[in-house]
């Protein structure tokens, strides 16, 4: 319990301790666990960057698939309309096709017909001649007379 | 020992007695054989047992801390280097929170103290007979003492280190016009009680070192006397006293070695800022 040159030594020891510990201990540690906290804010920072980007990214996807949905939907709505209109002008051009050939069928059967009357028209008169000139020729006979006419009936 | 069968005083101070190397009064060199020798041998002696275990554990200390710093690195810490890193993290911190100056010296001064003094205290916890007991009978020491911040020189030679430090710090930042000021003209601002404030203000000042190393030795000291208080006891009942104390210890090492950083830290602080 004495105080003695041990004061002094331990002030000495004390203060090449300090010195080492200043020189060659506190600052590789300090170092160290700065770095290491800032590599630690930086890989947080970049976390919360790289969520957001896939926020955001979300968001855009999402819109592009929405916008292609309504795109999809208008095409097929255009496509669907198109082909009705298709059809109904097909249909009218079937009906307007059949009306025209039915008309051009009905008149040519006309002019035949009519044709068919001229033709007959001339018949009947060279019949009549023909019958006439039998009747004149031949003896006058009830039977064979309306043998003839109903002859002739029958040819017209 | 003293004796074969020493009575409980011999045996306490025989416990409480530093291995003194020193000049006797006769003028030969030696190792004090009493404590009246040592004693005699007045301030030009040394503790030789007090070095020897200060000086090794701060070489403990810094080899510990070294070997773990030049591995420092920023990938994920193992081991030694997590706790070298909490110990100079939680340093780091103490001396952010209450100095505010620009100093490269004041961290690593408070870590040094912090483990350097909670490594002397540890010693307090080794069984006080073994050692020394060791010491006797292979090398046929006679005074051994292992605590070194038990021996009031160990712990002024740490506060009158911070002092001078104190006094630098004053001088450097203030100037010594200004640290003067500081002494005189605190806390009443007028030339007539200049006498008055340099009394209160000089009280002020050296009671900080002093403060701080008896805080430490004191409390180190009751420790270890109380170590060997239990020892005195039959041997079958000295663990259940021993014991308990042992673990409230812990608490009491680590605080004094706390404490005595803090201290420093507030006291250098003080140094650095204008009142």
């Amino acid at each position: 319990m004495n105080l003695n040159l041990t004061l002094i030594g331990q002030a000495i020891s004390f203060a090449i301790f300090v010195w080492f510990c200043m020189k060659f201990v506190w600052p590789p540690v300090i170092a160290a666990l700065e770095e290491r906290s800032k590599k630690i804010a930086d890989g947080l920072e970049a976390a919360n960057r790289a969520s957001r980007d896939l926020e955001l990214a979300q968001e855009q996807a999402d819109q592009i698939l929405r916008e292609s949905k309504d795109n999809a939907a208008e095409i097929i709505e255009q496509a669907n309309k198109r082909a009705n209109q298709m059809i109904d002008e097909a249909k009218e051009q079937v009906i307007a096709d059949g009306k025209r050939l039915r008309e051009a069928a009905q008149a040519e059967i006309e002019q035949d017909v009519m044709r068919a009357k001229e033709a007959l028209r001339a018949q009947v008169s060279v019949l009549a001649f023909a019958g006439a000139e039998k009747i004149l020729g031949a003896t006058i006979d009830e039977k064979a007379h309306s043998e003839i006419v109903e002859q002739l009936a029958k040819e017209l | 020992m003293a004796s074969e069968n020493p009575t409980a005083s011999e045996y306490i101070k025989h416990h409480l007695q530093n291995l003194t190397f020193g000049q006797h009064p006769d003028g030969s060199w030696g190792i004090a054989e009493t404590s009246k020798e040592a004693a005699d041998m007045g301030f030009w002696a040394i503790h030789l047992d007090t070095m020897g275990f200060s000086i090794g554990l701060g070489i403990l200390f810094l080899v510990l801390f070294r070997f773990a710093a030049k591995k420092a690195s920023v990938a994920t810490p193992t081991g030694l280097q997590n706790f070298v890193e909490l110990m100079v993290e939680f340093v780091d911190n103490s001396v952010k929170e209450s100095f505010h100056g620009k100093s490269k010296v004041i961290a690593p001064l408070a870590l040094t103290i912090f483990v350097w003094i909670f490594l002397m205290n540890l010693m307090d916890l080794v069984p006080v007979d073994f050692i020394p007991r060791i010491a006797t009978d292979v090398f046929g020491i006679e005074y051994f003492k292992i605590v070194p911040t038990t021996d009031i020189n160990a712990a002024l030679g740490m506060s009158l280190s911070v002092f001078f430090l104190i006094i630098f710090y004053s001088i450097s930042i203030k100037g010594f016009g200004g640290f003067v000021k500081e002494l005189t003209l605190q806390p009443f601002n007028t030339p007539i009680m200049i006498p008055f404030n340099f009394v209160l203000e000089m009280v002020g000042l050296l009671a900080k070192p002093v403060s701080l190393a008896l805080r430490l030795f004191g409390n180190l000291y009751a420790g270890e006397l109380i170590f060997i208080l239990i020892a005195l006891l039959p041997w079958g009942v000295q663990w259940a006293l021993s014991v308990p104390w042992a673990i409230f210890h812990i608490l009491v090492i680590t605080l004094q070695a706390f404490i005595f950083m803090m201290l420093t830290i507030v006291y250098l602080s003080m140094a650095h800022e204008e009142h």
